[in-house]
C-alpha cells in the first residue's frame, strides 16, 4: 500500500504488475478508482455553466453521453484534465484527479457564484467507482448485472443494476482497453468488486495502471499535464473547443494557438538499453531539445516507451535523439502515439 | 527459506564462495520489495570492484535500485542470462538469477557480511 493523494492505495496485488497489465490487455482486471473525486452539477443554467469551465463544448452533448477534456486557467494552463458525463438534460458529473481537487473545486467555486441557479455537489463520499477494464470486460460485466451493461456504447453512461444495486456505468477508462467504469454506492462498493472477482476479474493496483495508461499514450495530469503547459503543446487539442459563451479560458487559447508552440509532446521508444523516467533530459548532439515526462518498461510491446516534450525541430516520427538515463545517453526514436491500441475498441 | 551455504550483506546482496571465487547475486526479499525486474545493467567481465561500491543498476517496473558488490575483486564471469531476461531474477534470486562471478582480492571481506540467520533477522525489522 502508498499513500496517494491522501488515500491508501494498493501499487499492485500479489501477482505483481506485470501480470495485471496482461490480464486487463487479454481478460479484465479491474482498479478501485474511487479516490477520483466526483462532482455533480445541476439545476437551470448547469450545463452552460460547465461550457464556460471546460474545454469540451457540453451544451452540443447528448445526455447519456461523455467527454474527456482539460479544465484551463485564464492563462490557458492545464488545472487538470477529466471525464464531463451529461445525465440529464440540467445535470452533469465531473470526474477528476484526486491530487487536483482540492484546487479544482477552489477555482470552479468562485466562478459559480455568478450562476446563482447551479449547484455543485462533491459525493465522492457517497459513491465508490470501479474501472473494469479488457477485452472481456463487456461479457464478464453482463454475467453480473441484471441489465445488458455491454449495451452501452463506447463514452456513454446509463443506469445499471449491479450485483442487485443501483448504480450507473460508464463505456470509459484509462487503459486503452474496452471496459466500464461503474459507480456504486458506497455501501454496495465491496459487494460490487467481490462479484467481479468472482466473475474472474483481476485486480490490479496503481502500478499497472500507470503502465496501461502510457502505453496507451494517455496523460497523467502532475506528470505529463501540468499548470504550466498548455493543451496545444500537449497535443489534446482535439479536445479543446474555445468557442463556447463566455468560455474563461477562450482568450488565452485563442492567442496561444495563434503564437504556435515551440515544443510539443512526443511518445518514443528506446533504441538502447535503458529505461526511461520522468524528468531526465533529452538531448540531440550535445544539445538540450526535451524533457522526459513519462517513461516505463512496456510488457505489451516488450519495450522501453517514454512520453516528453521536444523542440518541435525534433519531433518528427522516427527523429533519434538521446535521454540520459542518470548519467548515461542512450538513444531514443520518435514514435506515433498511442503506442498500443486495442483490437477490441 | 534464505540458504545458509552464502553470507549476506545489509545492501540485500549475497555471495556464494568456492575456493577463491564468489558468486554474486540479490536476496529474495531485495526481488520482491523491488517487484518485476525489467532491466539489469552489469559490468563487463574483467573489471574490478569495490567491496560495498556501486556496480550496477536493477531495475523494477516501479523503481531503480543500485547494485553493491559484497566483495571485493575482478570479475571473471558475468550472467548474460539476466540482462536478456530480467525476470531471471525474480524466479531464481538464489541460483539461475545470480549475477556476477569475482575473483575474490581479500577473502578475509567475508567477515564483513551476515550469516543467513543474521540476514533474517535484519529483513524481520525492514519489512
Amino acid at each position: 500500500m502508498v499513500p496517494f493523494a491522501g488515500w491508501e492505495m494498493p501499487l499492485n496485488y500479489p501477482g505483481g504488475i506485470i501480470s495485471e497489465v496482461k490480464a486487463v490487455r487479454s481478460r479484465a482486471g479491474m482498479f478501485d478508482v474511487s479516490h477520483m473525486a466526483r462532482l455533480r452539477f445541476s439545476g437551470p443554467g448547469a450545463v452552460s455553466f460547465l461550457d464556460t469551465i471546460l474545454s469540451a463544448n457540453i451544451v452540443d452533448m447528448k445526455t447519456g453521453r461523455s467527454k474527456y477534456h482539460v479544465i484551463c486557467d485564464e492563462d490557458g494552463g492545464i488545472i487538470d484534465d477529466a471525464l464531463v458525463y451529461r445525465i440529464a438534460d440540467e445535470e452533469c458529473l465531473l470526474v477528476i484527479n484526486a491530487g487536483n481537487a482540492d484546487e479544482v473545486i477552489g477555482w470552479i467555486k468562485p466562478r459559480l457564484e455568478a450562476h446563482g441557479n447551479v449547484q455543485m455537489f462533491n459525493y465522492t463520499d457517497q459513491v465508490g467507482m470501479i474501472a473494469v477494464q479488457g477485452p472481456e470486460a463487456a461479457a464478464i460485466l453482463d454475467k453480473v448485472s441484471e441489465t445488458p451493461v455491454s449495451a452501452i456504447k463506447p463514452f456513454r453512461i446509463a443506469e445499471v443494476s449491479v450485483a442487485g444495486a443501483h448504480m450507473r456505468a460508464a463505456r470509459t477508462g484509462y487503459t486503452g482497453e474496452d471496459g466500464f467504469e461503474v459507480m456504486p454506492p458506497r455501501e454496495a462498493l465491496q459487494k460490487v468488486w467481490t462479484a467481479f472477482r468472482d466473475a474472474g476479474v483481476e485486480p490490479c493496483g496503481l502500478g499497472s495502471r500507470d503502465v496501461l495508461r502510457l502505453e496507451a499514450g494517455l496523460m497523467l495530469h502532475g506528470t505529463d499535464i501540468t499548470r504550466d503547459n498548455n493543451p496545444y503543446e500537449a497535443g489534446l487539442e482535439r479536445f479543446v473547443h474555445i468557442t463556447s459563451p463566455g468560455y474563461v479560458a477562450h482568450d488565452a487559447l485563442a492567442r496561444l494557438r495563434a503564437q504556435g508552440t515551440h515544443r510539443t509532446m512526443v511518445g518514443f521508444k528506446m533504441i538502447g538499453r535503458g529505461i526511461p523516467r520522468h524528468g531526465q533530459a533529452i538531448s540531440k548532439s550535445g544539445e538540450a531539445v526535451g524533457i522526459v515526462t513519462s517513461g516505463t518498461h512496456s510488457p505489451t510491446l516488450d519495450a522501453n516507451i517514454g512520453m516528453g516534450y521536444v523542440d518541435r525541430r525534433f519531433a518528427a516520427v522516427s527523429t533519434r535523439f538521446e535521454i540520459d538515463v542518470r548519467g548515461r545517453l542512450i538513444e531514443a526514436e520518435v514514435t506515433p502515439l498511442p503506442f498500443y491500441s486495442s483490437r477490441n475498441i | 527459506m534464505t540458504p545458509d551455504d552464502r553470507k549476506y550483506s545489509k545492501e540485500h546482496e549475497w555471495a556464494l564462495v568456492d575456493g577463491n571465487v564468489a558468486t554474486v547475486g540479490i536476496t529474495q526479499f531485495a526481488t520482491e520489495s523491488l517487484g518485476d525486474v525489467v532491466f539489469v545493467d552489469l559490468p563487463e567481465v574483467g573489471s574490478a570492484i569495490e567491496q560495498f561500491g556501486k556496480f550496477g543498476e536493477i531495475e523494477s517496473v516501479k523503481a531503480v535500485s543500485d547494485l553493491f558488490s559484497p566483495v571485493s575483486g575482478t570479475i571473471t564471469e558475468r550472467n548474460d542470462s539476466t540482462i536478456d531476461d530480467p525476470e531471471t531474477v525474480n524466479k531464481s534470486p538464489y541460483g539461475d538469477g545470480w549475477l556476477l562471478k569475482i575473483e575474490l582480492s581479500d577473502a578475509s571481506q567475508l567477515d564483513d557480511l551476515m550469516a543467513a540467520a543474521d540476514y533474517d533477522k535484519l529483513t524481520a525489522e525492514e519489512a
